[in-house]
């Protein structure tokens, strides 16, 4: 039996879908040509006005906004609103040059928590669920955004945040949690530590998962599914779009439903920008139609996936993407935290490494591990191995302190790294998430 | 008195030391003594041989990470107990060793033997001090 968290705008017809997202493109388009300079000289440069925009099908005449765009206007340029509007602040990591810094007015973190919300009520939540959210807590947007679809939903709530795993089990088993949310591979490591504790499914009564922040396989699905004895269910969003909760999978676990009210998605061709039709792989623009204080026109996301408007078995409306299927960009999400190769190159260069480096990321225990190889010159060289490991561990510091994950810094002789018809591969992702 | 050594950095995979000591070859150094430390990763080739410097040069040229250091040689009775003195002599004088290795000499009942240590100058007078004979590159190649 399908369960709502609000019925009417999650199951409503596609005509007034269009209808409620026109009229709130209209008015979010005018906003922002009035109030956010970014936005104005965009669309002057453009040609385009508001009188152009009358409705979601005059949506591609917009420009689109990038992460480029972000950076440019960091921290205050998109900002539709005065900060004394504002009542939060959510970042990603990050510590230069790429991260991302939205902020919300009471209204934007109520509609966040709606979203997750409707995600949990959704696997089945009601105000009778025990809700262990091991997402982190802080800045980042996991913890936050499904502690408060937790509250609205009235479940329960453990604001456990990420580790401590011992203790997120014996809370699980003491407690009877009956929803987790948390990154898929923290959900396995769960399950594993759940085992070695002398654990059963048996002896903890979830029921359900909710998981994102990261891409997963469907194989790693079946596996959390069969060790925690749940139903796993994917969850998408980004930071600059509010959080998790964009979209949302429900009990057919075929997709996830974006939230049409609030975004407006469309899918275009990385390469032209032109805009595909239904059915067509691309990739993922968003619109964010009622945000007050962080509004984002046609925001290219960068994840490569499918839009599809098939009937639902539970009887949600809302189109449903696939599971990002790769990405446009170069950028990988490693234990949760979006990392750019660029940003590690910049290390390298400030530390007066040479730019001759490859990434290797792979998933070792459900945990994703991070190497990097650095070629060094004969200025850098030294005869003791002692030295070079130093050398390594200063490197690693640094790296740690631009994403906020640990490597593991490899230093090696000239020409070791493999060039492919003379240019460097930078980077070899082993996980093999995306199909 | 100290004798250079040729360190070079080279990968830990197959083949990767015989590519180098074939360059060698080809380059006509002659190796009098070599050594080899390994990690995971990587190893580290030394060698020592006659003209260092020039070795230097000719492993930079053509691409390998080289560096000279000077490390102290001392000769050796080839009796049971001289490596365990010269240690204990470098431990009395505050001296740490980073790593060591021995080489044939020409000299019938002495074995050299290679330091690289913390401090060359105090390892070289404690060494003098106590009757070892510490020699150099001169001495090594009995010219």
């Amino acid at each position: 039996m399908a369960n709502y968290y609000q019925k009417e705008l999650e199951t409503m017809p596609l005509e007034k879908i269009k209808e409620l997202q026109s009229e709130r493109l209209v008015k979010q388009v005018k906003n922002v040509y009035e109030n956010v300079k970014y936005y104005r000289d965009l669309m002057d440069k453009k040609g385009i006005t508001p009188d152009d925009i009358k409705s979601v099908d005059d949506l591609h005449k917009l420009p689109f906004l990038t992460k480029a765009d972000l950076r440019e206007a960091y921290p205050y340029g998109l900002m539709a609103r005065p900060l004394s509007d504002c009542v939060r602040i959510q970042s990603t990591s990050g510590t230069t040059g790429k991260r991302v810094v939205a902020f919300y007015t009471q209204n934007d973190i109520d509609i966040w928590e709606d979203c997750c919300a409707r995600a949990i009520m959704a696997v089945g939540g009601t105000k009778d669920d025990v809700c262990q959210v091991c997402y982190g807590y802080g800045l980042f947007t996991g913890g936050p955004g499904l502690n408060g679809g937790s509250h609205k939903v009235g479940c329960l709530t453990l604001p456990m945040s990420s580790g401590n795993t011992e203790r997120q089990i014996q809370f699980m088993v003491d407690l009877q949690s009956t929803i987790i949310c948390c990154t898929p591979s923290y959900a396995a490591y769960i399950g594993e530590t759940l085992k070695e504790m002398g654990y059963t499914k048996d002896d903890i009564s979830l029921k359900a998962g909710i998981f994102g922040a990261e891409a997963w396989t469907e194989e790693m699905r079946r596996d959390i599914e069969n060790t925690l004895g749940i139903k796993a269910y994917d969850i998408y969003g980004l930071t600059e779009l509010a959080g998790p909760g964009v979209s949302f999978e429900c009990e057919e676990q075929t997709g996830m439903h974006i939230n049409e009210d609030h975004y407006i998605a469309e899918i275009i061709d990385p390469d032209t920008g032109e805009v595909l039709p239904e059915g067509s792989k691309g990739e993922l623009v968003l619109t964010s139609v009622d945000k007050e204080a962080f509004p984002l026109l046609r925001y290219r996301t960068r994840d490569i996936c499918i839009l599809t408007r098939k009937k639902c078995s539970c009887g949600r409306t809302f189109v449903k993407m696939t599971k990002p299927m790769g990405r446009s960009d170069d950028m990988l999400i490693i234990r949760g935290v979006n990392v750019f190769p660029s940003q590690i190159e910049t290390v390298l260069l400030e530390q007066g490494y040479s730019p001759n480096y490859r990434i290797e990321v792979d998933r070792e225990n459900n945990t994703d591990t991070l190497d990097v190889y650095v070629e060094i010159s004969s200025d850098q060289f030294s005869d003791t191995v002692k030295e070079i490991a130093e050398k390594e561990k200063q490197l690693a510091s640094a790296v740690k302190t631009m994403l906020g994950i640990n490597p593991k810094m490899h230093l090696v002789p000239p020409k070791s790294i493999t060039r492919s018809e003379g240019k460097a591969v930078r980077v070899v992702d082993k996980r093999k998430l995306y199909k | 008195m100290s004798v250079k050594q040729i360190s070079i950095f080279i990968e830990n995979k197959k083949g990767s030391l015989s590519e180098v000591t074939k360059f060698i070859a080809e380059s006509k150094i002659n190796l009098l003594a070599l050594s080899i430390a390994d990690t995971q990763d990587f190893g580290i080739l030394r060698i020592i041989t006659e003209d260092a410097d020039k070795a230097r040069d000719i492993l930079r040229d053509a691409g390998y990470t080289a560096v000279a250091t000077s490390v102290l040689a001392a000769a050796l009775d080839d009796t049971p107990g001289s490596m365990a003195n010269i240690l204990e002599i470098l431990t009395n004088a505050d001296i740490n060793v980073e790593y060591t290795y021995a080489f044939m000499s020409h000299i019938k009942d002495k074995a050299y033997m290679i330091f690289r240590v913390d401090n060359n100058d105090k390892a070289t007078k404690a060494l003098i001090d106590a009757n070892i004979s510490v020699i150099d590159q001169k001495d090594i190649f009995g010219k």
